[in-house]
């Protein structure tokens, strides 16, 4: 996916490459924060890792085959901001020695390729983890649930540089859809393989995975069998929070409503979808009959990948409709969670302004408010 | 590991250009590139005169064509979407053989492949006549981040020690009669990935202890630095300069 030059205009592409500054910016005073010193020699380890992971062939049948992208994978294994450094370097050396990817549409490939990949790939595999029960296989699928949305989602953002500074006038819906459709699949395939490769370094090495730190229980001194130590305090939350006072109680975990309810909501949106009928619902029927309809126009989105719910290029209507109701309901999953985390931090940081114990601080979970059940 | 000291990009030689100081080759470069991408797609006899320089660079840095020809083959993948662009284009068509194309997407179909191929072969210029070690540093004098400098030198010094250590995985599953032929075999292979990740990470963390105990504290000292005279730069950036006058050429014609 490495743009060339001259497929997006000048202005746009010295805006794109504001934004990549920026980017990287951020993600260098970020990765100087987390790994001090050792920032250079991890990161660049990791990107000829990444580099090298690049030219690893998977083979798909029948003599073709496939590569991983690594975005997804690194921002797993190193966390974003070394993720983002990591495939930075490697777009940069790509793009000024092996001239893949034009030098003007270098900001474009950054923003695309390095940043959107790694913060959504991040938020989900962050967000999923959290949700998902503490063991080492959530991980790997969360794993593979970033990886299968990080690569639509970088596709969808060149689809956006293209809609703004694209140099032929195609229609955007039309680019949208073959991006997406074609990433969809491109991403079936990475999330397979970064999902594997994550649980194999998690059998060997699970303290280098990023993405699971929060799973490695603290070490504990232990003297002739019998812990020596204070028993250390029972959730994450707590060491986070700068040790707060353990409460006696901890309150049953959402963690199992939240699931089932994830669950129902994919089998309805996936499965059921695939049997429902075609007819309109209620409103649309009505305003069939009274002849409203002659008025309305196409709704804005028509022109999107799921409009109708369906994904366009799929020629089946049932997995076709299966398809984007799967889609929607992790789209709004990780949008509600998203809010979620915002009233989260703001509550934290308010309630530390009022001097009182916030909510994430006392240990229990902030009140949620249940979704998709 | 036998590989020596310079990227096989690279071709050594003695010309002007090789030994211009990397950061005015750098500049030059990007300066073209922005030119040429700035160009209005109209002005076709302005991609042929650009063609022409980048000619006349390549023959002063003594780079055969049949070599420039060769590496720009790393385009191919651009060539099949641009082709596909007077199918998908909007606007009025026109009829070429037949088929109904949209003159809009041929014209955009012309503007990636001249942009994208001169683009292309200005890059290839440029790494065929510098040293993997002076670009570095000509990006370091260019004013990019000391820490993304680091981060990039790591990553080229240890790629070839890294992809040496992935081909000696694939002796090593070779030879136990491993061949992947298909997405049963993913499992194998995604796990010497793991293992190549757990590696690297790991001689990363034993190169920075012996940098430390050498002395490092952050930042690498600079023992060389670039410098270039008036004369280097002014013929650097007659390549760009040429390219800009042909570029308000093309605007105003």
């Amino acid at each position: 996916m490495h743009v060339p030059d001259g497929f997006i205009d000048a202005p746009v592409s010295a805006a794109a490459g504001a934004v990549a500054a920026g980017a990287v910016a951020v993600s260098l005073r970020g990765a100087r924060r987390e790994l001090g010193e050792r920032a250079a020699p991890l990161a660049g380890l990791v990107a000829a890792f990444v580099f090298a992971a690049q030219m690893l062939n998977f083979p798909v049948a029948a003599g073709t085959s496939g590569h991983l992208l690594g975005g997804a994978l690194a921002t797993i294994l190193v966390g974003p901001y070394t993720g983002v450094l990591c495939v930075t370097v490697v777009l940069l050396v790509q793009g000024l020695l092996f001239a893949d990817g034009g030098l003007t549409a270098l900001g474009v490939n950054i923003t695309n390729m390095a940043v959107v990949t790694t913060v959504v790939a991040y938020a989900v595999c962050r967000g999923l983890v959290r949700v998902l029960p503490r063991t080492r296989r959530s991980v790997t699928v969360s794993a593979f649930a970033a990886a299968l949305l990080s690569v639509p989602a970088a596709a969808a953002a060149f689809t956006c540089f293209y809609a703004v500074g694209g140099t032929t006038d195609v229609p955007v819906g039309q680019v949208l859809t073959a991006m997406v459709g074609v990433h969809v699949l491109i991403g079936v395939g990475e999330a397979a393989i970064t999902a594997l490769t994550v649980g194999a370094v998690l059998a060997v090495r699970p303290d280098l995975v990023y993405g699971a730190r929060d799973l490695t229980a603290p070490l504990r001194l232990c003297v002739g069998g019998e812990p020596a130590d204070a028993p250390p305090s029972p959730t994450l939350d707590l060491a986070r929070a700068g040790g707060a006072p353990t409460p006696a109680l901890t309150p049953r975990s959402p963690r199992k409503v939240l699931l089932a309810g994830l669950a129902i909501s994919l089998l309805l949106a996936g499965v059921v979808s695939f049997y429902a009928s075609a007819a309109p619902d209620g409103l649309e029927k009505a305003a069939a009959d009274e002849g409203i309809e002659a008025g309305a126009g196409e709704h804005g989105a028509a022109g999107s990948p799921l409009a109708d719910y369906g994904v366009r290029g799929i020629t089946d209507g049932r997995l076709s409709g299966g398809l984007a109701g799967v889609i929607g309901v992790g789209l709004t999953v990780a949008a509600g969670t998203g809010v979620l985390c915002t009233v989260r931090i703001v509550r934290t940081v308010r309630g530390r302004r009022a001097g009182e114990p916030s909510p994430a601080a006392t240990g229990s979970p902030a009140p949620r408010t249940p979704r998709d059940v | 590991m036998g590989a020596g000291h310079a990227h096989m990009l690279y071709r050594h030689g003695s010309s002007p250009v090789h030994a211009l100081p990397p950061h005015t080759k750098l500049t030059a470069v990007l300066a073209f590139v922005v030119v040429v991408v700035a160009t209005p797609r109209t002005a076709v006899w302005a991609f042929a005169l650009y063609a022409a320089l980048l000619g006349t660079v390549a023959y002063a840095a003594r780079i055969p064509p049949g070599l420039l020809l060769r590496r720009l083959a790393v385009e191919v993948p651009f060539v099949a979407f641009a082709l596909l662009l007077p199918f998908v284009a909007r606007g009025e068509r026109t009829d070429v053989l037949g088929l109904p194309l949209s003159v809009d997407g041929l014209w955009g179909t012309w503007n990636v492949l001249a942009k994208g191929t001169l683009g292309v072969a200005a890059s290839v210029l440029l790494a065929a006549t510098t040293e993997l070690r002076g670009l570095l540093l000509g990006l370091q004098r260019l004013g990019l981040p000391p820490l993304l400098v680091q981060i990039a030198s790591f990553m080229i010094r240890y790629g070839d020690v890294v992809t040496d250590e992935m081909r000696r995985m694939r002796i090593a599953r070779e030879s136990r009669g491993f061949e992947a032929r298909g997405v049963r075999h993913w499992g194998v292979l995604a796990r010497s990935a793991g293992a190549l990740f757990i590696r690297s990470y790991e001689r990363g963390e034993r190169v920075h202890l012996a940098m430390v105990s050498r002395g490092y504290e952050g930042t690498v000292p600079l023992v060389d630095e670039v410098t270039a005279s008036r004369a280097q730069w002014s013929y650097a950036l007659a390549l760009p300069l040429s390219a800009l006058v042909v570029c308000l050429l093309g605007w105003t014609l």
